[in-house]
C-alpha cells in the first residue's frame, strides 16, 4: 500500500490542530489515517466533473433574525466555568505570537 | 408492570396516560426506574450521571400539576434518558470527554426544554463515544457501556448509553444524536427502536456538535408508537437554529394506522451486499412481511451509496476538527497549564481528548488543509451530491426504502478498537441517510445467536409519516425478539 | 514619490457595524461595557450553541456595498480556522470566496477613483489585555480576555492597490468613513476601534507595471498614523531596494511614538486557515425586492452632496468637502435656495457654524438665510454678523431681534451719507489727501465714521461713500 500520509504530514496536522502528540502516536496515527485515506481513494479518484458540491442537505436560504436584544449571561456564572479568571476576565498564559 | 392496556404495546404512552389521568404517580414511576438503574446500571454503565434529586423534584412537580387539575403534557411523568452531549442547565454535560468532565452548561438544549414542557422527567445523562465519535461506546473517557443482552458485548454507538438505558428498562424513552448512524446502529444492537429524523426537523441548539451538517437528535423507544410520540414532542421549528426547518413538523402518530397497503418499498441492493447472512435474512423476511400486508416490494439500486462511508469519513472529521477547536482550556473545561498559550492549548487538547477524537480531528484537519481540500473534502461534498441524486431517483419509484441497520449483531468489547477502519464499517448502512439529510429508523427484527438485529426504514426528506407507517406495520409482524435480563418495563 | 519610485497602497478597513446586537446573537453591540457582561452561549462559543444571522447587519453591509457601487451578491459564510485566545470558537465566521459585495469603487474629493475588491461580513474577536511588561505582548507575564466584542459585526472593505501616497490613503479612509457614517453603517470612531485600518504597502520603479513585494502594516488607529506610516514604510522599502536588498513579505507594526514600523510575523509562517462553508448557517441571497428597498433607503452620499453644494455655491467640489463632512451642506443649500448670497453663506457656515457644530442643529435654515441676507445687504457689518450668528447658535432667536437687542441697527445708506459728509467737513486736510490718493489716510477717515456711528457702519460702504464724495467712485 502506498503511503497516503507521512509521519511529517501527521506532525504538521497535529500542530495545526494544536495536539501535542507523542512520537509513538505520530507513527500509529500515520498508519491508521493512511488506512482510512486508502479506503477513501475510491472517492478521491471518482470523476465528479460538473457535479456541484453539497455543503448542506437543506435547500434553505436567508435565515435571519431581527436585530433585537436578548439577555446576556450572568458574568459570575460564565467566569465560574473558567479554568482561570482575573479582574472579571479569562486569564491565559502569555501569548507569544500575534493574531493573524 | 405498566398501567393500562395501552402500556402493554407502548410503555411510554401508557405511563403518560396513567399519570395524566391520575392512575399513576410520576414519583412512583420514577422510583421504579431508579430502582432498576440502581440494580443493574453498575454492570451496564448506561449513565454518566443519574439525576436523582432533580428527577425527584421534577416528578413531584408533575404530580402536583395533576393534583391541581392541570395537564402536565404528552410525556407526563415519563422518565427520559438524555445522551450526555445534550446541554442541561447547571447539570454536567461531559460528552464522555475528559475535556468537558466538569462543565456545567448555563442553558438547556431546545429538545430538553421541549420534553420538559411536555411533562417528561429527565433521569440522567447517558454514556457515549467521546463527542459521539464511535460505534461501540467504548471511546468514552468514563469506560464503556455494556449491551444489556450480553454484557460482554458492546451496545453499539455512539448513543450506546441511551440505547442500553431503554433496552435495560432504565427509562422507557431516551434521546440520542445520529451523525452517521449513532441512534440507529445502537438501537439495532440493543433491540430497541431508534429514529434519525430529517435534517432540520429537530433543533440542534444545545446538542454539542460533532459534524454540524449531519447531526440530528432523535428518539429511542421500545415501540414505534412511543418513538413517534417523542418525535412529535421534539420536532418543529426553532429560531435558535438556522438550519431548523420552518413550517409544521410531520404528524406521525396519526399516520401510523394507515398501514402499508399499496405502498411501494425498495430493497437497497448496495446496502445488502457485504452484510452478515443473518442481517440480510432479517431484511428479506421483513420485505416478505410487507408484501404480505399489501405493499409492493422490489429490489432496487442506489449506486452512489457505495461511496457513502468514504465520503462520510472525510466530511464528518473535517467539520469535527473545526467544531472541537474551541476546547482550548480558556473559557471552560479542562486546562493543562503551559509556558505560554500555544503550549497550554497543545497540552490541554492532548490530555483532554481520547485517541479516536484525536484521530478524527487530525483526519479532518488533513482533509481541509491546503493542497488536500479539493481531493478530499471538496470531492466528498461532490459525492454527497451524487448520493442525494441517486436517492431522488430511487424515490421516484418508491415511497420508502428498506435495508439492514448494521452488518451484524453486537460485537464483543475490544473486538474492533485496534482497527479504526473496521469499526467505521459498522456505519456503512446508516451513513447514506445522514449524507442525504433524509429520515431513517431502525426497528428490532430478528436475531443472530440470541442477539437482536434491526432493519432500517428510510424515506425522503420530510417523509416521516411514510417511514413510521412502514415501521409500525413491520413491528406488528416482527418475529419474537430476544429479551435482555431485567426485561422490558 | 522620491527618486524614481512609486508607492503602491491597498487598504483593508474593518468597520464595526452599528447594529443593536451582535452578528449572530442577541447580546448588545456596545463599546465600553464592563468586561464579559455582553456574552451569551453563542458569542462565547459554548458547546451546543448555534449562530443566527442578524438581518440588520446584512442590510448595513448591503447599504455600504451599494454606496461603493459594488455588486451585491448571494453570499456564503465560511469558517476561518486558527487558534487564538480572543476567538471563542477558535475559528472566525467570515465570508470567503462568496462575499456579499464585490467589485465597486470610491471617488475621492479630488476625483480620483479607488477600486473596491470586496466588502464582506465577519465577526469581531474579543479583546486581550496584556498584564506586566508594560502591556506589551512579548514581555507580558500573562494576558486577560474580555469577550464583549466577540461576535460584533464587522464589514471588511478591501481596496484595490490604487493608492499612491500616505496622503491619498488618508483621503480614501476619510471618504470611506464619511460613507460609512452617511449610510448609518458605522460611527466611524477610529479611536474606539470602530474603524481599523491595515495597509498593504509596496514600492516599484516609476513606470513599472508589476507590483513590488508588499508589507502589511497593522495598528493604524488614526488618519495621522495611517499617512505617516505609509510614507515611512515606503521610504524604508526604497532605502532597502536602493541598497540592493530585497523586501521580505511580512506584517509590520506602526509605532506612533517612534515614528517607524517594526517587523511582526513573516508571511512565510502564515497559518493554513482551512476555510470551509459554515454548516451552521445557510446562504444569504438578497432578492430584488430587498435590494430595491435598501437602495431606495440610501441617503445622498458625500460625493454627490459635494457636487451639489459646489454647483450651487459656484466653487470647486474640494472646497466644500469640509462642509459636507460636517453635515452643514443642507444648511447652506437651504439658505442659497432661500435667496442668500452663496459666498457669504459658505463663509459663515465654514467659520462660525463649524466652530459650534453641536449647536448647529438648533439653527434653522430660515434664520441662517436671513442672517446671510442682512450681512449681504449691508444691514450688518461682517463683524456684527459673526456676533449675531454666534448668539443664534448659543441661544437661538431671530437675527433681526438679536441685532436690535445689541444695538446693531446698521445704518441704512441714507443714514450713512450725512455722517460721512460731516466727517469730511470736520477733516478737510485729510479729505484732500484722500482725494490726492494717499492710501494711508483712508483708514483714519473710516475710523472717524466708525467712531461717529459707534461701529454700526459697514467699512466697505464707508469707503464707497468717501470715494463718491471725492469724485473717485
Amino acid at each position: 500500500m502506498a503511503e497516503r500520509i507521512s509521519a511529517a504530514d501527521v506532525a504538521h496536522v497535529a500542530h495545526l490542530a494544536r495536539l501535542k502528540v507523542s512520537e509513538e502516536e505520530i507513527a500509529l496515527f500515520a498508519a491508521q489515517l493512511g488506512a482510512v485515506l486508502e479506503h477513501a481513494a475510491d472517492v478521491a479518484a471518482l470523476d465528479t466533473a460538473g457535479v456541484p458540491p453539497t455543503a448542506h442537505p437543506l435547500p434553505v436560504r436567508n435565515v435571519l433574525r431581527a436585530d433585537e436584544e436578548r439577555p446576556s449571561l450572568d458574568r459570575q456564572t460564565v467566569l465560574d466555568q473558567a479554568p482561570r479568571a482575573e479582574d472579571d476576565r479569562f486569564r491565559v498564559p502569555r501569548i507569544l505570537g500575534e493574531a493573524p | 408492570m405498566s398501567s393500562g392496556q395501552e402500556g402493554a404495546s407502548s410503555p411510554a404512552a401508557g405511563l403518560a396516560a396513567a399519570v395524566r389521568e391520575g392512575r399513576a404517580s410520576a414519583v412512583e414511576v420514577l422510583e421504579r426506574h431508579l430502582g432498576a438503574i440502581a440494580e443493574r446500571d453498575p454492570e451496564i454503565h448506561a449513565f454518566n450521571l443519574v439525576m436523582v434529586d432533580e428527577a425527584r423534584r421534577r416528578a413531584e412537580t408533575v404530580d402536583g400539576a395533576v393534583a391541581r387539575g392541570e395537564d402536565p403534557g404528552r410525556l407526563a411523568g415519563v422518565p427520559v434518558a438524555l445522551k450526555d452531549n445534550l446541554c442541561t442547565r447547571g447539570v454536567p454535560t461531559s460528552c464522555s470527554s475528559k475535556i468537558l468532565a466538569s462543565w456545567r452548561p448555563p442553558y438547556d438544549a431546545t429538545v430538553v426544554e421541549r420534553i420538559t414542557a411536555a411533562g417528561a422527567v429527565v433521569v440522567g445523562k447517558t454514556n457515549l463515544d467521546e463527542f459521539a465519535m464511535g460505534s461501540s461506546t467504548e471511546n468514552s473517557a468514563f469506560g464503556p457501556t455494556r449491551n444489556p443482552h450480553d454484557p460482554a458485548r458492546v451496545p453499539g454507538g455512539s448513543s450506546g448509553g441511551s440505547a442500553a438505558a431503554v433496552a435495560a428498562g432504565f427509562a422507557p424513552l431516551a434521546l440520542g444524536s445520529d451523525t452517521g448512524g449513532s441512534i440507529r446502529q445502537p438501537a439495532a444492537l440493543c433491540g430497541v427502536v431508534g429514529v434519525k429524523p430529517t435534517y432540520g426537523l429537530v433543533s440542534r441548539y444545545g446538542l454539542v456538535a460533532f459534524a454540524s451538517s449531519l447531526d440530528q437528535i432523535g428518539p429511542f423507544a421500545h415501540t414505534v408508537r412511543d418513538a413517534a410520540l417523542l418525535f412529535e414532542v421534539i420536532a418543529g421549528h426553532d429560531p435558535m437554529d438556522s438550519t431548523s426547518l420552518d413550517g409544521p413538523a410531520p404528524s406521525v402518530l396519526d399516520a401510523i394506522p394507515m398501514g402499508v397497503e399499496g405502498m411501494r418499498v425498495g430493497l437497497v441492493s448496495e446496502l445488502l451486499a457485504g452484510v452478515e447472512p443473518a442481517a440480510a435474512a432479517a431484511v428479506e423476511a421483513a420485505a416478505e412481511a410487507l408484501t404480505g400486508m399489501g405493499a409492493k416490494v422490489e429490489t432496487t439500486s442506489v449506486p452512489a451509496t457505495v461511496y457513502g462511508l468514504s465520503a462520510y469519513y472525510l466530511i464528518a472529521p473535517a467539520e469535527a476538527s473545526s467544531n472541537l477547536a474551541r476546547y482550548d482550556g480558556v473559557r471552560y473545561g479542562l486546562r493543562v497549564e503551559g509556558e505560554d498559550v500555544a503550549a497550554m492549548f497543545g497540552a490541554t487538547r492532548q490530555a483532554g481528548f481520547g485517541a479516536e477524537v484525536k484521530r478524527r480531528i487530525m483526519l479532518g484537519t488533513y482533509a481541509l488543509s491546503a493542497g488536500y481540500y479539493d481531493a478530499y473534502y471538496g470531492q466528498a461534498q461532490r459525492v454527497r451530491t451524487l448520493i442525494i441524486r441517486d436517492f431522488e431517483e430511487a424515490y421516484r419509484s418508491f415511497d420508502a426504502l428498506l435495508a439492514p441497520t448494521t452488518p451484524g449483531p453486537a460485537f464483543p468489547l475490544g473486538a474492533k478498537t485496534q482497527d479504526p477502519l473496521s469499526m467505521y464499517m459498522s456505519d456503512v448502512c446508516t451513513i447514506p441517510s445522514n449524507l442525504a439529510g433524509h429520515p431513517a429508523m431502525s426497528i428490532p427484527w430478528g436475531s443472530s445467536d440470541g442477539l437482536p438485529l434491526g432493519v432500517q426504514v428510510m424515506a425522503p426528506a420530510l417523509g416521516e409519516a411514510v417511514m413510521f407507517r412502514v415501521a409500525a406495520a413491520l413491528e406488528g409482524e416482527a418475529p419474537p425478539a430476544p429479551v435482555p435480563a431485567g426485561g422490558r418495563r | 514619490m522620491s527618486g524614481g519610485w512609486e508607492t503602491v497602497v491597498g487598504l483593508e478597513v474593518h468597520a464595526e457595524l452599528r447594529t443593536v446586537t451582535k452578528l449572530f446573537c442577541g447580546c448588545r453591540n456596545e463599546f465600553g461595557a464592563e468586561p464579559n457582561t455582553l456574552v451569551c452561549p453563542v458569542c462565547l462559543g459554548l458547546p451546543g450553541s448555534l449562530p443566527v444571522l442578524n438581518r440588520m447587519a446584512v442590510e448595513l453591509a448591503m447599504r455600504v456595498g451599494l454606496a461603493l457601487h459594488c455588486e451585491v451578491r448571494p453570499s456564503v459564510f465560511h469558517r476561518k480556522n486558527y487558534f487564538y485566545p480572543d476567538m471563542p470558537k477558535d475559528y472566525q465566521i467570515s465570508q470567503y470566496d462568496e462575499p456579499i459585495n464585490v467589485g465597486g469603487w470610491l471617488e475621492l474629493p479630488d476625483g480620483h477613483r479607488v477600486g473596491i475588491v470586496r466588502a464582506h461580513l465577519e465577526e469581531d474577536t474579543g479583546k486581550i489585555t496584556h498584564v506586566g511588561g508594560g502591556g506589551r505582548i512579548h514581555e507580558a507575564a500573562h494576558s486577560l480576555v474580555d469577550y464583549n466584542r466577540a461576535g460584533v459585526p464587522l464589514l471588511e472593505i478591501v481596496s484595490e492597490p490604487d493608492l499612491r501616497s500616505g496622503e491619498q490613503a488618508r483621503a480614501y479612509v476619510a471618504e470611506l468613513r464619511a460613507i460609512l457614517v452617511a449610510t448609518g453603517a458605522s460611527d466611524g470612531k477610529m479611536e474606539e476601534g470602530s474603524l481599523r485600518v491595515d495597509a498593504n504597502v509596496s514600492v516599484r520603479p516609476e513606470g513599472a507595471s508589476e507590483y513590488g513585494t508588499r508589507c502589511e502594516i497593522k495598528n493604524l488607529n488614526s488618519l495621522r498614523s495611517l499617512g505617516r506610516a505609509i510614507d515611512h514604510e515606503a521610504a524604508r522599502q526604497i532605502e532597502l531596494l536602493e541598497a540592493g536588498e530585497r523586501i521580505r513579505m511580512e506584517t509590520r507594526h506602526w509605532n506612533e511614538a517612534a515614528g517607524h514600523t517594526v517587523s511582526g510575523r513573516t508571511k512565510e509562517q502564515s497559518e493554513d486557515y482551512r476555510y470551509f462553508p459554515e454548516p451552521d448557517l445557510v446562504p444569504v441571497a438578497p432578492d430584488d425586492d430587498w435590494l430595491a428597498a435598501v437602495s431606495a433607503s440610501l441617503p445622498v452620499l458625500p460625493a454627490e452632496r459635494r457636487d451639489r453644494l459646489a454647483e450651487a455655491a459656484g466653487v470647486a467640489a474640494g472646497d466644500v468637502a469640509v462642509l459636507v463632512e460636517m453635515g452643514l451642506d443642507d444648511l447652506v443649500l437651504g439658505a442659497i435656495g432661500a435667496g442668500a448670497d452663496p459666498r457669504v453663506a459658505v463663509n459663515r457656515a465654514a467659520n462660525e457654524v463649524a466652530a459650534n457644530l453641536e449647536a448647529a442643529a438648533k439653527l434653522t435654515v430660515g434664520a441662517f438665510a436671513e442672517l446671510v441676507r442682512m450681512e449681504a445687504a449691508g444691514e450688518l457689518t461682517a463683524t456684527q454678523a459673526k456676533q449675531v450668528l454666534a448668539a443664534m447658535l448659543e441661544s437661538g432667536g431671530k437675527p433681526a431681534d438679536i441685532a436690535r437687542a445689541r444695538g446693531f441697527e446698521a445704518l441704512a445708506a441714507d443714514a450713512l451719507t450725512p455722517v460721512v459728509e460731516q466727517v469730511v467737513a470736520d477733516n478737510p486736510d485729510a479729505f484732500e489727501r484722500f482725494k490726492a490718493g494717499d492710501p494711508k489716510i483712508q483708514g483714519f477717515l473710516v475710523g472717524q465714521v466708525m467712531k461717529a456711528t459707534k461701529g454700526n457702519a459697514d467699512g466697505g460702504r464707508v469707503v464707497a461713500e468717501l470715494r463718491r464724495l471725492a469724485g473717485l467712485g
